[in-house]
Parts: structure tokens; sequence; C-alpha cells
């Protein structure tokens, strides 16, 4: 007896259940990504040409400068986050859980309670850009380094470690932050909070290239990542060094947050918004299709809520703040549906 | 040849392996058995390089499992360890097509996609290879598990536990299925096994591990005595001969 036979009645439970509903294939992901990519220019065209008037150049320029941030944001976010998803084998937790958006706050901080506005205006951006992120790899190393040594727990435990320096470097900065002048504190208030529309030019370029380097280098590793998001153990068993592909995933993912956090402030949710909805919209596991569906969904949020906001809205409240908020909502849906399973 | 050669393993306080030096030759399937916490999961968790030893050294074929290429290795022994989650949600075919990783690295060639196709076929996955394998029963997915291993195409087939979760029928299925590949694809199978009747009626060699060392190892005929079982398992069972295979029993 073969063990054919074992299985033909499963096979007829299959059938009773009917044809498969509607799933993910019947809509190819690249035609996703292409519809993606389409509503995200348009959302673009439409908010650097809308009600254009006045000094059209400056109007434009400026807008533009806008986008192009968006760009970077939407790509650092998204990015960074399904790596983190990942390396890291879950789809809850988000790098700024590590403690690395509160370590950027911890930087701005100290560097106002240290120098105050008027020496933290005359540090050049470009070097203080240069500086924090390399202080955010620098700290991703440090907690990363003795970590993925085969032990179960030991990732868990590294995520113990990032929260506990969240609450540690949050702490450092509100005990600075209450010892800082009103004037200084109002200052690093609107440093720290997230505004778009109101990065740091001179920064651009370079973040531009960092992203762009960063691109390349995870596209190039695209079906390496598809290995890694089936776990450590799986993934040593395919033949990958599991440990250093880790530790080089999660000092990009510092880089991204860096990048981010620098430009435009904290955005915790953010890209646990552009990840989860790209999983959904995606309908593929394959990072080649992830990547850039999450990518693009982040930018359609950035660019058509802005746009929305500044046009239909009039100005009635700041885009950080209604992406927090649906992002947050979103993250406790999870979590709750995660736990109720 | 697997050799395994004073390989100890501590968690704290507690010997998980004590000293393991342990030789399995090619061919056939050899179950490993023991009472819970023997160190049989830990031995071939180490064999297959997912847990690093406290001490002692593992070769196979010669290649030191600490320092040996990891793609080179996942072409010549694959593992599979009992408990599969994946956060990502993949078809049945997705998951056996990563089995080819290590010999394709995800650029699949037409010999990768006809590796992957027996691989389906042989575990009569055929008429599943399209589902989600949240959509499936635990011994359909347990069969995509091992499809996966196989399509890996490696000398060393490692499986924990394999039999975890299934009914009496999968369980047969499964065991069939595990002698097939040792027989008709001449893999060895190294299977960490609970239940000693399916481990006498389809293994070639047993090896029996009690309190992190390995108490016996043989063939079914000479470890399937009620002297040994009552060494190792500290439980009186009585031994009989059925239908060709030694069955023991000790339920009451």
């Amino acid at each position: 007896m073969s063990a054919e036979q074992d299985v033909r009645p499963e096979q007829g439970e299959e059938q009773a259940r009917g044809p498969r509903r509607l799933g993910p294939r019947t809509v190819p992901a690249w035609a996703r990504i292409a519809a993606l990519a389409a509503l995200a220019v348009l959302c673009a065209a439409l908010y650097l040409t809308y009600g254009v008037s006045g000094n059209v150049a400056y109007v434009v320029e400026r807008r533009t400068t806008v986008v192009l941030t968006m760009l970077v944001v939407a790509f650092a976010g998204a990015v960074s986050t399904v790596l983190f998803h990942t390396v890291t084998d879950n789809r809850i937790l988000t790098p700024s859980i590590m403690g690395m958006e509160a370590l950027f706050v911890l930087v701005q901080t100290c560097l106002v309670f240290v120098f105050g506005i008027a020496g933290l205006s005359a540090l050049p951006p470009v070097a203080a850009f240069l500086s924090q992120t390399a202080l955010m790899v620098v700290f991703a190393l440090l907690l990363f380094q003795r970590m993925f040594t085969g032990g179960i727990g030991s990732l868990h435990l590294t995520l113990l470690v990032g929260i506990v320096f969240g609450v540690l470097f949050n702490s450092l900065s509100r005990l600075m932050q209450r010892l800082l002048d009103p004037n200084e504190y109002d200052a690093l208030q609107g440093r720290l909070f997230a505004r778009l529309t109101r990065a740091d030019a001179d920064l651009l370029p370079w973040v531009a290239v960092a992203v762009v380097l960063v691109g390349i280098y995870v596209w190039r590793r695209h079906r390496l990542l598809d290995v890694v998001s089936l776990g450590r153990e799986t993934a040593v068993n395919l033949g990958v060094d599991h440990r250093r592909v880790a530790v080089r995933m999660l000092m990009i993912v510092a880089l991204l947050v860096s990048v981010s956090t620098a430009l435009v402030g904290p955005m915790t949710f953010f890209g646990f918004m552009a990840a989860t909805l790209a999983y959904q919209v995606a309908g593929r596991h394959e990072h080649r299709y992830v990547l850039p569906t999450a990518f693009l969904v982040g930018l359609c949020t950035l660019v058509g809520g802005q746009f929305v906001l500044e046009h239909v809205l009039g100005h009635a409240g700041t885009l950080s703040v209604v992406i927090e908020f649906t992002g947050g909502a979103l993250f406790l849906y999870f979590l709750l549906r995660k736990a109720a399973r | 040849m697997i050799e395994l050669t004073e390989l100890t393993k501590t968690y704290g306080s507690s010997t998980v392996l004590d000293g393991v030096s342990l030789r399995i030759e090619r061919g056939g399937v050899t179950s490993i058995i023991g009472p819970n916490g023997a160190g049989k999961s830990t031995m071939l968790t180490i064999i297959g390089r997912l847990l690093a030893s406290d001490g002692g050294r593992v070769t196979v074929d010669g290649m030191d499992v600490d320092r040996a290429p990891g793609r080179e290795f996942a072409k010549r022994l694959s593992i599979l360890r009992q408990e599969n989650q994946f956060t990502t949600r993949l078809t049945v075919r997705d998951l056996v097509r990563f089995g080819r990783y290590p010999h394709s690295q995800g650029r699949l060639t037409a010999e990768d996609h006809a590796q992957v196709e027996a691989a389906l076929g042989f575990l009569d996955l055929v008429p599943l290879a399209g589902r989600f394998l949240d959509e499936l029963s635990g011994g359909q997915r347990q069969r995509a598990y091992v499809a996966m291993v196989l399509c890996q195409d490696t000398d060393y087939v490692l499986l924990d536990e394999p039999l975890n979760n299934l009914d009496m029928k999968h369980a047969v299925s499964m065991m069939r299925q595990i002698r097939r590949a040792a027989d008709s694809l001449g893999k060895t199978v190294v299977v960490v096994i609970h239940d000693i009747n399916f481990a006498s009626a389809y293994s070639d060699r047993i090896i029996a591990m009690r309190e992190g060392r390995v108490a016996y190892s043989g063939t079914p005929a000479e470890i399937m005595t009620s002297e040994v079982l009552l060494d190792v398992f500290d439980l009186e069972v009585r031994v009989e001969e059925v239908g060709g295979a030694r069955i023991g029993v000790y339920y009451r």
C-alpha cells in the first residue's frame, strides 16, 4: 500500500471546503506596486501644483523640498521597520522600541543642555547630523554585538535591554529638560516634534545619498532576506550566516532611523503602519515585493496626507500627529488581535 | 558518517549532554529514544549546528560543524525542528522552494523547479501546493516541512520528533515516507522519536539516551528488550514479537 492512498480522504476534505476565496494571488504583486506608484505620483503632482499662486518659483521649490523629504522619510521608516521585522522574526516590535528614538531625544537634549540653543545653532547641521548618525550606529553595535549567540532567549533579552535603555534615555532627557531654561526648553520641543514640512534642506542631499546606498545594499540581498524572515533556525539550516546578516541589517536599521529622526524628529508608529499595511497590500512574502510596497504605502500616506491636510482640511493639524494617532491605533489593534489568538 | 566526540552541553548548572561520543554511519534510519530530558533533541540540534556545544566536536563526513561554511554544510545536512511557525504567510510550494536556497541562492533553475516538484510529489503534496500553510491541518503542515528538507537534497536529514501532534494514520504515513526516503533516495535519516514501537518497526539502528549519555546503541532487536528498556526508561516493558517487529507493551 502506498502512502498516496492514505492521503486521498484528506484531499476530499480540502475540496469540501469549496473554491479558494479571492485571495492575494488574484491580483499580481507587481500590478499592486504599479498602482501604488501611480497613486504616489498622483499625490505628489497634486501636492506640488494645487493652488499655486503668487511667487510660483518659491512655492514650488518649497513644496519640492517637502516631497523630497517625504521620499527619504518614507523610505527610511518603511524599510527600517521591514528589515527589523525580518531580522527579529516578529511583526509587532519596531526599532523605536529598541530605544533608538529615545537616544535621538537624549542626544538633542544633551546638546541643548551643554551648548545652549546658541551653541547648537553654531554647529553646522551636517556636522550635527553626521555625529548623531554615528552615535546611533555605535549604540546599535554596542547593543547587538553580544546578541545572536544562538541561545533561544537572547533576542528577547536584547529587546528587553532595548526597552530598558529607552526608558533610561527618556528619563535622562526628562531630567535635563527640567533643568533647562524655559526658552531653551521651548526651542528643544520645536526640534523634537516631527514636522515634515520644516525639515533641514541642507541635510537632504546627504541623507539622499545615504538612503540610495542603503537601498542598493538591501535590494541586492532581497532573496537572502526572504530566507532570514523564516527565523533563525530555518535560515541556519539553509546555510545562512544568520548572526552576521542580522547584525549588518540592524546597523542599517540604526542608520535609517537616525536619518529619519535627524530630518523630521521621532515618528514612532509611522514605520509600523507602512510595514503592516504593506504586508496586507503586497499579498506576497518576498522582499522584492514587500520592500517597494512598504515604501510606496509610506509615501502615499505622507504626501497624500499632507495634501489633504493643507488643501482639504485647511491646515487643521500636523500630519505627524495624525499619522502617530492612526499608526498607534493600528499597533494596538494588531497587538490585541495577536493576544486574542 | 556523523561523528560526535566528547560532546558536552550545560544550561546553567544542569548538564544536558555529558561527554557524548557516538558514530552514526551513512544510510538507513537511526532513531534516538530516551526519557524526557535525556538530551536527545539537544544532541540533534547541536549536530544540525542550530546550537553551540560547550565542549567536544561534531563532524559530518569529516567536516567540523562549527567551522564548515554554512552553504556547503547546508547541501550536506538538513535539520527540521519540531516547532516551526513562520511570521510570513507562505504557500506549501513557497516553503518547499526555500529548500533549494543552499543550491541556487534563491535564483531557481529548471533543475531546482524539478526538485521542488519531485519533493512535493514524494510527500503527496501536489494537490495542496498552492495552499497557505495556515490553511492546512497539522499533519499536512508537517509533511510540507519535511518536503522542504527533502528538497534541500542533503545526504543527511535530521528530524526532531516528526510525529509530534500526528494522529495514528498520519504518524504511520510519515514513518513510511521517512523509510522510503532512506531506501529509495539513499538518505541517512536521524529521528528523535518518543514512541519506542515506531522506532522498533521503522529503524535500522536505535540509540537510547539517558541522563545526557548514550546508554545503548544497536539494532532494534538488541535495544527492544525488557532489560534495556527498564534501564533506559525506568519502566517495566513487556516486549513481544508482533508481525515481524518487536513491540513493547507498557500501558498497564
